[in-house]
């Protein structure tokens, strides 16, 4: 196996591709989030007339997804690239084509395709159009123009690329089974897979999710990171027209706390169908005032 | 005469939108033209995934002059006039006004404006970006840097490209001269994304259809559907298979590709065990690929026909190894679906169904189907079903939307079912009504002949309309989200397959089970403290039955849909109002058996007759009745009649007769029958109105000929109310 082609090779590759391209290379938020949108530097940084340019992965949780390390598909911890250009480059489309050329998808041996996929985020507030990219009929990106965030218009409009680096790996190195993915591409005793590195984390954190999290602790966790996000976007509130908030992302912290927390009460079977619409609501209430007072700030162009 | 030839390239357009599209880019151009006057020879739109595109052949190169008269004020008339005048005709002064002599009202002022046509280009150039930024997209976006302004344009994905030109076939056509949303229409466009991505210069469209083929483009989306289909047959035949056809599934890929290229891929025929219908949902679904048949057999085969869009140097070789994983990871899915929903039987998933809101006042799926399976039972002697064998197949006919495979391919509902029931060794009849009792689907769906599942598909239809006719919940115009009137035509058709039943009386009773779910549903979601109101029954007499009023409306939504129907096989609705209008009326086939006998009737001439005369006594009867401020509605008598005039004691005699005789027919549902003796009044009833005059001078006379047009009247009512038959 090509050090290329090994999972963490993919990650250089993108992140040397995009930073060609212009984009500042993030690190992970220090936060547990449930897709690299989430980040800060996506969701905050698509509202506003400001332009940016951002790659990063993402290491995203989704604990409804745990399958005990059993599954060669699904986990509940697992990472995203994320690409983000505001305003969207007008060959937006051809630079995604050049990145996969880049970690080694023959563009004249597979069959790339663009199919419908608008995409929602109902707890985020927030709406794109565009595809899922298909390769050989295997889904891996989701590529979108997003039209509002956080209840706001976009304006510019951002255009967001995610690649779902498992999927891509495991197609990259003709692998049925995420755990057999190389994840460094060195050979004999030095060579490490994807298992080495998360099946006891998979097994332990399914555990976790679905039996062992403290579903009171959440639900006061829940009510505690509500309330501070309030409290943290009235404590930085402007006090006049011309001022700018000055709390805006320690606020949207919160939010996404809020969010995380909701998703593990969610997995834990404690939230019933109807419930689940209010927390929901709760959340994208928290995100729009967040949205709201980082449209204030500086860097969301006040 | 000169073309068109429009092409917006954009991103790819989603597959399930693009011959709307293309239809509705052809609609406004051509609309948009013949409204100014602009008249063509043909218009054929075209679609692929990344353009529309249009051409409209046999334009004129300029509009016709137009020549308008405009008549002004008299002359000398006020100044204001005369200034309305000459603003609205668009005259600078009277000297260019002529003078007309009207031989009655003097002289007047005449405007003649002359306008030369317009330049079709120009008017090209006017109303494309209006269409353009006006277009009917479902959903629609923007993009770029653009974006940052208001009123930027908007489109399905980025617009990238404008070719437009115009021009007859002799000559260079001219650019339509026009910029939208930053972008210049031009001549250039751009072939396949990956086999041909250049750019190509285009003059009008022969050339443009013929330069896209050579870049790799099927302009024309009916044209690629054929090549995928006869290649796939093609594929199939060369190893003993046969296509499994999906025209829903070949429009969409044809959306998919601008250059098909069909490939067959193959799974493990162990995934074989899991149900057919499974199988083709999943790499239908998710992978938008066509199963494959054994020949001559309804037996699928472990194969399946791809469409890429790429003619891939190794021959596609890695394209397929690369559909094949993933059908092959969707198929593990699917087996596992299955293995998994066989391990619970069917009626230990029920307790879920309790915890799933039907309807927020109508209470969960659990109580719904309690509700089911109780109707059902009462309604399986009535069809001919064993009681037993209907309240089962009612309990477990929805137990199946909780299962795995379901829940992923909802339209296997009831099919599933179906599987694991016969799994776990139910009755044939109830495996059969566990599919069967959501048919008909649709006007071509054939009905099911099993009596169970004709149980508990009225159970189910019936519980569905009575719960929302409950809590008010009725169809309007053209909003009809529970599908109530499908579910009502549906029962429509199963009675007329040869049931019968009084509807009002299954009604009932099963308003009053709703009743209390709907109160139990209110206390259930009532804050503490709070009172819940019981739902009101109002109750009238109905043909000597009190009938819950609800009911009653229910049974008039029946009657619309009937007419409908019957309509639809060529009776006249008239008829079926004449026949609902007699009160007690809810049985659907004596209702059609009623419809049919009097069409019969009304097509002979003694009928025909008869209609005319007994409307001529019922207008007698309405007008005598109002002067006189009574009804005349008791029997004749007939000893009077007898002194009076032939005619009278002919008709009295007649009537009496006819009337025993028809309503014994009734009783004996020989409807015939009793329109035969009807027809016998015919005679009798000409003959009076042709000698007797019936507003006589002596009252007790002209009272006893009123009371036999009433007995007329009310012997035909017997079968129909003739009032409501038009002619």
């Amino acid at each position: 196996m090509s050090q290329k082609k090994s999972f963490q090779g993919l990650i250089l590759t993108l992140q040397e591709f995009w930073a060609a391209q212009g984009c500042v290379i993030l690190q992970p938020y220090d936060m547990e989030v449930g897709a690299g949108t989430f980040h800060p530097a996506t969701t905050l940084r698509a509202l506003g007339p400001k332009p940016w340019k951002a790659a990063y992965v993402q290491p995203s949780r989704r604990p409804k997804d745990g399958r005990y390390g059993e599954n060669p598909n699904r986990l509940q911890h697992y990472y995203q690239f994320q690409v983000i250009l505001k305003p969207n480059p007008p060959n937006l489309q051809e630079l995604y084509l050049a990145s996969l050329d880049a970690i080694g998808v023959d563009l004249k041996l597979h069959d790339i395709r663009f199919v419908e996929d608008d995409w929602e985020s109902p707890t985020l507030g927030a709406w794109g159009l565009g595809w899922e990219c298909w390769c050989d009929g295997m889904e891996v990106s989701q590529f979108t123009y997003f039209q509002q965030v956080a209840g706001f218009e976009c304006a510019p409009v951002a255009g967001e690329l995610t690649y779902g680096l498992e999927r891509l790996a495991m197609y990259v190195q003709g692998v049925e089974n995420v755990y057999d993915l190389d994840f460094n591409g060195a050979e004999g005793a030095d060579r490490i897979t994807y298992g080495d590195v998360f099946l006891q984390a998979e097994q332990e954190y399914s555990r976790h999710n679905f039996e062992a999290a403290d579903t009171a602790m959440l639900f006061r966790q829940f009510t505690d990171a509500e309330a501070a996000c309030r409290s943290y976007l009235d404590a930085g509130a402007p006090a006049a027209e011309t001022e700018r908030h000055r709390m805006a992302q320690p606020a949207y912290d919160q939010c996404i706390k809020a969010s995380h927390v909701f998703n593990l009460l969610d997995a834990r079977g404690v939230i019933s169908v109807t419930e689940r619409q209010s927390y929901i609501l709760r959340v994208r209430e928290l995100a729009k005032a967040c949205g709201a007072a980082w449209l204030r700030t500086a860097a969301g162009g006040a | 005469m000169p073309d068109l030839l429009l092409e917006l390239r954009s991103e790819e357009i989603p597959a399930r939108m693009q011959r709307r599209a293309a239809e509705d880019l052809k609609k406004l151009v051509t609309d948009a033209l013949v409204e100014r006057g602009f008249l063509y020879e043909g218009a054929k739109a075209f679609s692929t995934p990344r353009r529309l595109a249009l051409h409209i052949a046999g334009l004129p190169a300029r509009g016709e002059a137009v020549r308008e008269e405009r008549r002004g004020p008299r002359v000398g008339a006020p100044e204001a006039a005369i200034q309305g005048f000459l603003k609205g005709a668009g005259l600078a002064s009277l000297d260019e006004a002529q003078r007309i002599t009207d031989p009655k009202k003097g002289e007047f002022y005449l405007a003649v404006i002359e306008r030369p046509g317009r330049e079709t280009l120009d008017v090209l150039a006017e109303l494309l970006p209006e269409i353009i930024k006006s277009f009917p997209w479902p959903k629609a976006m923007r993009w770029g840097a653009a974006s940052a302004q208001p009123g930027a344009l908007r489109w399905v994905r980025p617009l990238q490209s404008i070719v437009a030109t115009f021009g007859p076939e002799t000559e260079t056509p001219e650019v339509v001269p026009f910029a939208v949303g930053g972008i210049t229409a031009g001549t250039v466009t751009y072939g396949h994304r990956f086999l041909a991505p250049g750019p190509i210069e285009v003059r009008r469209f022969d050339d443009y259809i013929q330069a896209l083929e050579r870049a790799k483009v099927i302009l024309d989306a009916d044209r690629r559907k054929d090549v995928i289909l006869h290649d796939a047959r093609d594929l199939a035949f060369a190893r003993g298979l046969d296509l499994v056809e999906d025209e829903g599934l070949l429009e969409e890929v044809a959306g998919l590709v601008e250059w098909p290229v069909v490939l067959m891929g193959s799974f493990d025929a162990a995934f074989l065990d899991i149900p057919a219908e499974a199988i083709r949902a999943t790499i239908r679904a998710n992978q938008k690929c066509f199963v494959l048949r054994k020949s001559v057999s309804e037996e699928l085969a472990p194969a399946f026909i791809l469409v890429s869009n790429l003619v891939a140097s190794d021959g596609g070789q890695a394209i397929t190894a690369g559909n094949e994983r993933v059908v092959r990871a969707r198929l593990s899915d699917a087996k596992f679906f299955w293995e998994t929903d066989k391990a619970i039987r069917l009626e230990d998933r029920l307790p879920k169904l309790d915890a799933i809101v039907f309807h927020e006042k109508l209470g969960t799926q659990g109580e719904r189907i309690a509700r089911i399976a109780a109707l059902a039972q009462e309604l399986a002697p009535l069809v001919g079903a064993d009681p037993a064998l209907a309240e089962r197949a009612a309990r477990l006919a929805k137990a199946d939307l909780v299962t795995e495979m379901v829940g992923e391919f909802p339209e296997l509902q009831g099919l599933m079912g179906r599987k694991y029931a016969a799994l776990q060794g139910e009755h044939p009849s109830v495996c059969a009504a566990i599919e069967e009792h959501y048919k008909p689907v649709g006007p071509s769906d054939r009905v099911p002949s099993d009596p169970v599942s004709i149980a508990v598909a009225l159970a189910d239809k019936l519980d569905t309309l009575v719960g929302f006719w409950a809590i008010d919940e009725k169809p309007t115009g053209s909003k009809d989200p529970y599908a109530l009137r499908r579910a009502a035509l549906g029962v429509v058709r199963y009675v007329l397959d040869g049931l019968r039943l009084n509807l009002t009386s299954n009604f009932d009773p099963h308003f009053e089970l709703v009743d209390k779910a709907i109160v139990a549903t209110q206390i259930a979601n009532a804050p503490p403290g709070a009172h819940a109101f019981a739902h009101g029954i109002g109750r009238v007499d109905w043909g000597g039955r009190l009938v819950n009023l609800k009911s009653l409306d229910l049974l008039a939504f029946f009657a619309d849909r009937l007419k409908v129907y019957l309509r639809d096989q060529g009776a006249r609705h008239d008829l079926v109002d004449a026949v609902f209008a007699l009160p007690g009326q809810d049985d659907l086939l004596l209702i059609v058996s009623r419809v049919g006998a009097l069409q019969k009737f009304l097509e002979t001439e003694d009928g025909k007759n008869l209609l005319a005369g007994v409307k001529r006594a019922s207008n007698i009867l309405r007008i005598e009745e109002k002067k006189d401020g009574r009804a005349y509605d008791a029997a004749p008598d007939s000893a009077l009649a007898a002194s009076g005039e032939p005619a009278e004691r002919a008709l009295a005699e007649a009537l009496a007769g006819a009337a025993a005789t028809a309503s014994q027919a009734i009783a004996s549902e020989d409807f015939a029958g009793a329109m035969r003796a009807l027809s016998t009044l015919r005679a009798p009833v000409d003959a009076f109105f042709q000698d007797v005059t019936v507003n006589a001078p002596d009252p007790k006379l002209r009272e006893n000929r009123l009371l036999l047009l009433n007995a007329l009247r009310a012997a035909t009512r017997a079968v129909a109310d003739f009032s409501k038959i038009e002619g």
